[in-house]
């Protein structure tokens, strides 16, 4: 099978309509930035307190928000936020501010109370199973097991209780058990068991998946550490390429990319992700498929100007990405379905990092193009004219730039 | 050419038996085999759950304390030659970034004495750097080298205090590290993998754990108010009460008055055992490094009958009297239990933080959420895998196979490494893999396009194959050596996530270029071998 067999389409001489998209994507995700005041930040780079709360049903939002202000115990606004995802629509993330390395701890503990408070029994002196530790709950069932009768060895108890947590942490229930009854299908769980379990533990409609605190110190170093390493990987690209090339590739190629990862990053605000330590991996990646892109498709160049020197170069620039179209829409298209597939199935933890791709792919596709490769055109083309205006050398002058490319290219 | 194909073949075979061992070692059984490939691919704690802390050494607590015991010699020196001087302080420092700024100012040496001072300093003292404020006050501060030195060494000691605290929680996995440069950056990375509650963990490391031995001025009083009721409401120069650590349910409380510099800190304390006297009496002996042991000789020497309080985070475990002159190994008899020596030991064993310590970061993730991730991540995973198969094999028929073959050494080869490196895999690093597999899906789909190109040419299957790879071959070594160029800068630079993605990218790619060009040649040479008029090619 072969869907792209000598093609022969005119890209670069469709090149403005991109570009021009391109400044129109690039402006609306900047104009978004300054509207929102601002990049959404995560907690990786803001600082903060951050809780991922799962719920047995959905969660009562404004019971939350209401909990949390009324109890005063928190320093900084609180934020309370749903997810829309299907899978994950009885989680919250519950948000503090953090103003002082001082109150991670505090805050911390403030919020848990309060959540025990408006959603828990913490008066009724039971254990809620459904936030239980493994010690926890072996040293909650231990004097009781052993009062009601039920024989059992230290390894044999901590191996019940593994299983029970194990069960309980498991999909579907994930972190979440709703019926006590449940755990009687395990095995080892008798009816001796049951009984104390029954009697010592309740089953809170809650449980914390996730607490993330991270102190404003930290937040700053890993902003700047991540963008000072991604731009002197640039430059390492930019000086490879330019070693290999010629340093007007190196320079288009870095700004092809550029342009990718500003697009993505205006896509994030446009569509209110967040922008945390996942979405800089997510970022690196792009980075590195778009130029890899670029590449494939400058080589091509590289290669044709050895053999078709009499070619003008836009129109060698043409033949170049027809003839790697294939391989273009190939390796894009199965790298997509990939990342779709990571965007559909992958869960919260993979959302913001698989949203970063598809969008990245689908810009560092067609930047390496209609960006990159037309700027290693106007520059060559302004050269050019240059020569061809200037007035004594003018013959000289002409067979030289026509040479120039290939020659300097060829190294 | 056939000699070279049997090599070939050899090396694949080998690398393939070295990676599957180094994945799932030899297993006897099913269960064997799940539970190696469970110990060998460690998954992060992003995927897999647990606790991770971030804390900051206050290096400036161990610069102070240095500057107080050189301020406490210094008097004695002073006394001894019989320099007079006024006051001699060291402020207070609240945040590491002041730790340079730490300084012993000494006021009113006699002018006529000045040289005299300065000689003792100079013969003596010679880490510090001697600045005179004025004809009478003088400014004594660390050397850069030293200071530096002494802010490595004490996050250095902090890793193993934190390290030796950490083990008593008994996990299987943990990892208690250096975060950042050394020197530039004063932070400790706690990782426990499946502990989901960090208050245990926090509690063993201790916010400040300091292990004093102090001397006891008076004491035992049953209140702090009687105490300060007792001293006319204000305490003595240089002195602080101090409440002894309850033991059990031992009824009311015990206050001491002690003095603030202590003696000897946990610094100096090298080792520390249970033990019993000749009388079968429970005691608790302890060694003391060089200079700590000078020190601990001359005091015990002239405070004989005295008491000393080893005090730990500003409680008071234990207090017992000096018997004799002790210098470097001692021993604390006289104990009522042996839970109470063996307690004793493990105080003094644990030693002391060398400087408070600060929560920078602390993240928990409960066990359900790591099970949830891994359990997507497999199913997108296989998912967009088995799509690029799918296409893979539609699209290039029999050589398809080619490409998936590359692929699934690729993937082994990665997770080989993986494990050869004890490196643990974390959401970026799976980013990395991603786009590795991006790239190896692309260096098949270059040559296998060259191919079909030199095909559509006329040139017979064996010198298409051939000129496919050769042309291929400059593209992917530019693709790929951009990458690991980039790599290199993050892995420099960045930090972290930053790094794991650099690191897993990197081996990616090199394993890349050995499936996809070497591995995929080779197979296609096999194909060939001895087929030289064969004119069409599955592709």
């Amino acid at each position: 099978m072969e869907l792209f067999k000598n093609t022969n389409y005119d890209f670069l001489g469709k090149k403005w309509p991109f570009i021009i998209a391109s400044l129109v994507l690039t402006v609306a995700g900047f104009a978004s930035i300054l509207m929102q005041g601002g990049l959404k930040f995560g907690i990786d780079f803001k600082g903060g307190t951050l809780m991922t709360v799962k719920f047995s049903q959905k969660p009562p939002l404004e019971k939350i928000r209401s909990a949390f202000s009324r109890s005063g115990k928190i320093k900084g606004e609180v934020s309370v936020q749903n997810f829309t995802d299907p899978q994950t629509q009885n989680e919250v993330e519950i948000g503090t501010e953090l103003v002082n390395e001082k109150q991670l701890a505090a805050n911390r503990q403030a919020m848990a109370e309060v959540l025990a408070a408006t959603f828990a029994q913490p008066g009724s002196g039971k254990l809620d199973l459904n936030s239980a530790s493994k010690d926890a709950l072996a040293s909650r069932l231990r004097d009781p097991l052993a009062r009601s009768g039920v024989p059992m060895a230290e390894p044999q108890l901590q191996k019940v209780v593994a299983d029970i947590l194990d069960f309980r942490d498991t999909p579907p229930r994930s972190g979440l058990i709703a019926d006590l009854g449940q755990l009687s299908s395990l095995p080892g769980v008798n009816a001796g068991i049951m009984g104390t379990l029954k009697q010592e533990c309740y089953l809170a409609p809650y449980t914390v998946k996730k607490t993330e605190m991270v102190g404003p110190k930290v937040g700053a170093e890993l902003q700047n550490k991540a963008v000072l390493a991604t731009l002197y990987a640039l430059a390492g690209m930019l000086a490879y390429i330019a070693f290999r090339f010629e340093w007007i590739y190196g320079l288009a190629a870095v700004i092809a990319v550029f342009h990718d990862t500003l697009i993505t990053i205006g896509l994030f605000s446009i569509f209110h992700e967040e922008i945390s330590m996942t979405v800089i991996a997510a970022l690196l990646t792009l980075v590195g498929y778009s130029m890899n892109d670029t590449i494939v498709i400058f080589d091509r160049i590289r290669e044709n100007l050895k053999i078709m020197r009499r070619e003008p170069l836009e129109s060698l620039m043409n033949k170049s990405v027809n003839q790697t179209l294939s391989r273009t829409i190939m390796s894009a298209g199965l790298t997509f379905l990939t990342v779709v597939a990571l965007f559909i199935w992958g869960g919260p933890v993979l959302h913001t990092f698989s949203f970063a791709l598809v969008c990245g792919i689908t810009v560092g596709t067609y930047s390496s193009v209609f960006i990159a490769s037309p700027i290693v055109l106007f520059w060559h083309n302004y050269t050019d004219s240059r020569k061809r205006t200037a007035p004594v050398l003018a013959a000289a002058a002409r067979t030289d730039a026509a040479r120039k490319s290939p020659s300097k290219a060829v190294k | 050419m056939k000699n070279n194909l049997t090599a070939r073949t050899v090396v694949i075979v080998v690398t393939l038996l070295i990676c599957v061992f180094g994945i799932i070692g030899l297993p006897k059984s099913g269960a064997d085999l799940a539970k190696n490939f469970r110990d060998n691919i460690r998954l992060g704690l992003d995927l897999k759950g647990g606790t991770h802390l971030v804390l900051e050494i206050q290096v400036q607590d161990a610069v102070k304390a240095d500057a107080d015991q050189t301020a406490e010699r210094l008097k004695e020196d002073l006394k001894k030659q019989n320099v007079a001087w006024n006051s001699m302080d060291t402020p207070d420092v609240a945040k590491v970034e002041d730790a340079d700024n730490v300084a012993i100012t000494i006021k009113g040496i006699p002018a006529t004495q000045s040289s005299a001072f300065r000689g003792i300093v100079s013969e003596r003292y010679t880490p510090y750097i001697l600045t005179a404020l004025n004809s009478t006050d003088y400014s004594m501060k660390l050397k850069p080298t030293d200071l530096n030195d002494l802010k490595v060494d004490t996050v250095k000691r902090s890793v193993d205090t934190i390290g030796n605290r950490i083990d008593q929680l008994g996990l299987a996995e943990k990892s208690v590290q250096q975060y950042g440069k050394a020197g530039s950056k004063f932070e400790v990375l706690v990782q426990l993998p499946g502990v989901d509650d960090p208050a245990r963990a926090k509690e063993l490391i201790g916010t400040a754990a300091v292990l004093e031995i102090c001397d006891v001025k008076e004491g035992p009083f049953p209140s702090k108010e009687g105490a300060l009721a007792q001293k006319g409401g204000i305490l003595p120069m240089g002195t602080k009460l101090v409440r002894s650590k309850p033991r059990g349910t031992q009824d009311g409380e015990q206050w001491y008055l002690v003095a603030k510099t202590p003696v000897i800190t946990g610094r100096e304390m090298r080792n520390a055992r249970a033990g019993q006297d000749e009388f079968r009496k429970w005691e608790t002996n302890f060694s003391l490094s060089q200079d700590g042991g000078r020190r601990f000789g001359r005091y015990t020497e002239a405070n004989i009958g005295n008491k000393l309080a080893v005090v730990l985070d500003n409680q008071i475990v234990s207090v017992a009297t000096i018997q004799s002159k002790i210098e470097d190994s001692g021993r604390i008899t006289g104990l009522g239990s042996e839970e109470e020596s063996v307690d004793l030991s493990r105080y003094l064993r644990s030693g002391s933080l060398p400087a408070g310590v600060q929560y920078n970061e602390e993240r928990s993730i409960g066990p359900s959420l790591g099970a949830d991730s891994i359990h997507q991540g497999i199913v997108a995973g296989l998912a967009g895998l088995l799509a690029v198969v799918a296409v893979m094999l539609v699209y290039y028929k029999r050589s398809g196979v080619n490409a998936v073959l590359a692929l699934a050494l690729n993937t082994v080869i990665l997770l080989a490494a993986v494990s050869y490196f004890h490196a643990v895999l974390t959401l970026p690093g799976i980013a990395g893999i991603i786009l590795t597999i991006g790239m190896a899906v692309d260096s098949n789909v270059l040559i296998f396009e060259r191919i079909r190109e030199e095909l559509r040419t006329g040139k017979s299957v064996i010198s298409a194959v051939d000129n496919g790879f050769r042309k291929a071959w400059w593209t992917i070594v530019d693709t790929h050596v951009t990458t690991v160029v980039s790599c290199a800068f993050l892995f420099l630079f960045g930090e972290g996530p930053v790094r794991g993605f650099a690191v897993t990218l990197t081996i990616g790619l090199i394993a890349n270029v050995f499936t996809a060009v070497f591995v995929s040649k080779t197979i296609f040479d096999y194909e060939l071998a001895g087929r030289r008029q064969l004119t069409e090619l599955s592709i």
